[in-house]
């Protein structure tokens, strides 16, 4: 860089310099580099403990510049329950898919929740399984297409898809619990201030914080990245409205 | 005079526990167990540990991996079912080599079973219960002493290997009461450093990472083969056995556990006749030790194998002894009124003896 | 100056970037990285026009981007 240069936008330095594995337009990358940004920003890179879930995003370790312990299907929460109680003053969070947070993992994340531990979670809603091939998730669309749902999702069969950030909003342990989406500039902006938020008030130790993140996944909706990314708000928002639903730091 | 205790078994495993520096208890409910759970949520925070009652048995040994993985000496107790559904999170502390000191108090089962004495569930401590081919370290006590004893060292063996142990009591251990000498324990000196654990970097310069998926070429048999020749060190250095009056028997007994005290009472009755039986009695059935077996039968030939279930560990027996040996077995699988007493082994003995 | 740097071996061609550049100075060329993937250009005339807001880079899914501006 020239002396006479700025820099204003690079990689933070949580987030290692290598190339993720993630298909092109998927959102997970998007999510990643914002919570590496709140890392950097509270400048608690050392004392930041990961805990990686089973999914697209089970390479954790491979992107992150902390430690990291590897989940079972849906048990993060648990994990980071073990972890945190042995080092209190860490930084804890866990990063989870819906099919690992919506589905296998219902009651870990409730309870944790319930408990107030003091662990913030991050959740990506694509609104499919997306590393066994697109089947259907507990936040499919009705209606929606997935290779385990080939005639759409049917609720009367298969149910609803599962408001996650309303539902833990409703646990006395909650603190915290907000949904964002990645796929504009400025709500990718909202989504990093409100992460940042979420793991603000785990430094604060003020309680349990959680983040629904909507995202695209373009190779399982069968869409190019533009498309997949005009669909989360054409489509996801409507039945998945953003908004912060719990906030015990609100004023008022 | 030592202090002498009078201590139900489960509370010797959790007092054993404590004076071993576990910390972090994480567990739910199930019968025979509870005493261990109840007295850890009394007892933790005397000394600045952690209780949590989890909402599954699924949950806790996940919190169970975490705080192992997280440097912490942890536990959790449980029975068969509870085992079951633990199984997966093992599996991965197994491939993640994380240590942690995990009770099974069996009951019979299979499914929901029975709440009383069993040992229905040895295939299972000693095949590591869960998926993917890999082991425990299994400790099979006898007595409330060796539950409290055994409960230490299973703390120390698996912070040494890095390796999840396991304590396998019964409903008769964990719900007799019987006379305990505590005692201080002595943290071995040469434990490993755990500087593998995670803890936050903490100016590392590398983020440490524990976890049990290999992707590379060759990175997951290279990661199997080296969990296997753990299980081979712990063969050649861990092996622990009880033998007694194998000089002069004409019928070895062998039992582990709760049957081993049956069957202890049983060759008193017979020495008393002047029965030459003599006894080999695992205390850790996983290493299993197979070179007393091999020596004491190839002068012994003959040898009854006693468990509370159908036949379990007669086949580790079997794998084990001189080629030329006669194993026989007899055993009950547990349930209420299928306890075998002392009279009824001591037939057994009789009749193999002479026969 | 070049505001808008791009790491070729990031980028994926996705084109979030451009849709995202109020100035449209982004768009997916036909040259290749090693992994195959299509790469965002810009014409280096171009490098003058962009304001250096820092759009694309926040939505990059792969952080491809890094953004500089002129020292005031």
């Amino acid at each position: 860089m020239a002396p006479n240069e700025q820099t204003v936008f690079q990689r933070p330095s949580s987030l290692k310099e290598v190339p993720t594995h993630y298909c092109a337009g998927c959102h997970h990358g998007t999510v990643h580099r914002l919570v590496a940004e709140a890392i950097d920003l509270l400048d608690v890179q050392q004392q930041t403990i990961g805990i990686g879930s089973v999914g697209c995003s089970v390479l954790l370790y491979d992107y992150f510049d902390i430690d990291v312990v590897e989940a079972p299907h849906g048990r993060a929460p648990a994990v980071g329950t073990g972890v945190k109680r042995v080092h209190p003053d860490s930084v804890v969070f866990t990063y989870q898919g819906d099919g690992d947070l919506a589905a296998i993992g219902t009651a870990e994340i409730i309870h944790a929740a319930n408990r107030g531990e003091l662990i913030t979670v991050i959740f990506l809603n694509n609104t499919t399984y997306g590393m066994t091939g697109g089947q259907m998730a507990p936040t499919t669309l009705p209606g929606q297409v997935t290779t385990t749902s080939p005639y759409g999702r049917d609720v009367t069969k298969e149910g609803y898809p599962i408001r996650v950030a309303e539902l833990l909003a409703m646990l006395g342990g909650t603190a915290f619990s907000a949904r964002v989406a990645v796929d504009t500039p400025k709500r990718v902006m909202e989504a990093g201030r409100t992460i940042l938020k979420a793991f603000e008030m785990q430094v604060k130790k003020q309680g349990f914080a959680f983040v629904e993140v909507l995202g695209a996944c373009p190779t399982n909706w069968g869409m190019s990245a533009i498309e997949a990314n005009e669909r989360v708000g054409k489509e996801m928002m409507d039945y998945f409205p953003l908004g912060v639903y719990k906030d015990i730091t609100a004023s008022g | 005079m030592k202090k002498r205790l009078f201590v139900k078994g489960n509370e010797a495993v959790a007092m054993g526990a404590l004076e071993a520096g576990c910390r972090y208890y994480f567990g739910y409910p199930i019968t025979p167990q509870n005493d261990i759970p109840e007295f850890m949520s009394r007892e933790m925070p005397k000394v600045g540990g952690t209780f949590v009652q989890a909402e599954s048995e699924v949950a806790a040994i996940n919190m169970v991996l975490g705080a192992g993985a997280a440097g912490g000496r942890v536990m959790t107790s449980s029975s068969g079912p509870g085992i079951s559904l633990k199984a997966e999170g093992m599996s991965f502390m197994a491939g993640s080599e994380v240590p942690a000191v995990i009770v099974n108090i069996q009951r019979p089962g299979p499914g929901l079973g029975g709440i009383d004495v069993s040992q229905a569930d040895y295939f299972q401590a000693v095949k590591g219960a869960g998926h993917g081919g890999y082991h425990l370290i299994v400790l099979a006590p006898h007595s409330v002493q060796e539950l409290y004893d055994l409960t230490m060292l299973a703390f120390d063996l698996a912070d040494r290997y890095r390796i999840p142990a396991m304590v396998l009591g019964d409903a008769m251990l964990g719900q007799m009461k019987e006379a305990l000498v505590p005692h201080a324990h002595q943290l071995p000196e040469d434990l490993p450093p755990k500087d593998w654990a995670i803890t936050g970097k903490g100016g590392r310069a590398k983020g440490n990472a524990v976890k049990s998926l290999y992707l590379a070429d060759g990175e997951l048999e290279a990661h199997n083969w080296h969990l296997h020749a753990k299980y081979a060190q712990l063969k050649e250095k861990e092996t622990r056995f009880e033998a007694v009056g194998l000089e002069d028997a004409e019928l070895i007994l062998t039992a582990f556990g709760g049957a081993a005290r049956i069957v202890k009472t049983a060759i008193a009755m017979a020495r008393k006749e002047g029965l030459k039986v003599g006894l080999i009695r695992p205390i850790t059935v996983f290493p299993f030790p197979a070179e007393i077996y091999r020596t004491a039968t190839a002068k012994t030939p003959k040898v009854l194998c006693v468990e509370l279930n159908n036949g379990q560990m007669v086949e580790d027996v079997r794998l084990s002894v001189d080629p030329m040996a006669d194993v026989r077995f007899y055993g009950r699988p547990g349930g209420t009124g299928s306890l075998p007493d002392p009279e009824e082994i001591f037939a057994q003995i009789c009749k193999h003896y002479k026969d | 100056m070049k505001k808008i740097i791009i790491d070729e071996e990031f980028c994926k061609g996705c084109g979030l970037c451009a849709e995202a550049c109020p100035k449209q100075l982004l768009k997916i060329g036909s040259k290749l990285n090693k992994q195959g993937y299509p790469l965002v250009e810009i014409e280096s005339s171009d490098q003058e026009k962009c304001v250096s807001c820092a759009l694309c880079a926040r939505v990059c899914p792969d952080v491809a981007l890094k953004i500089t501006k002129p020292e005031k």
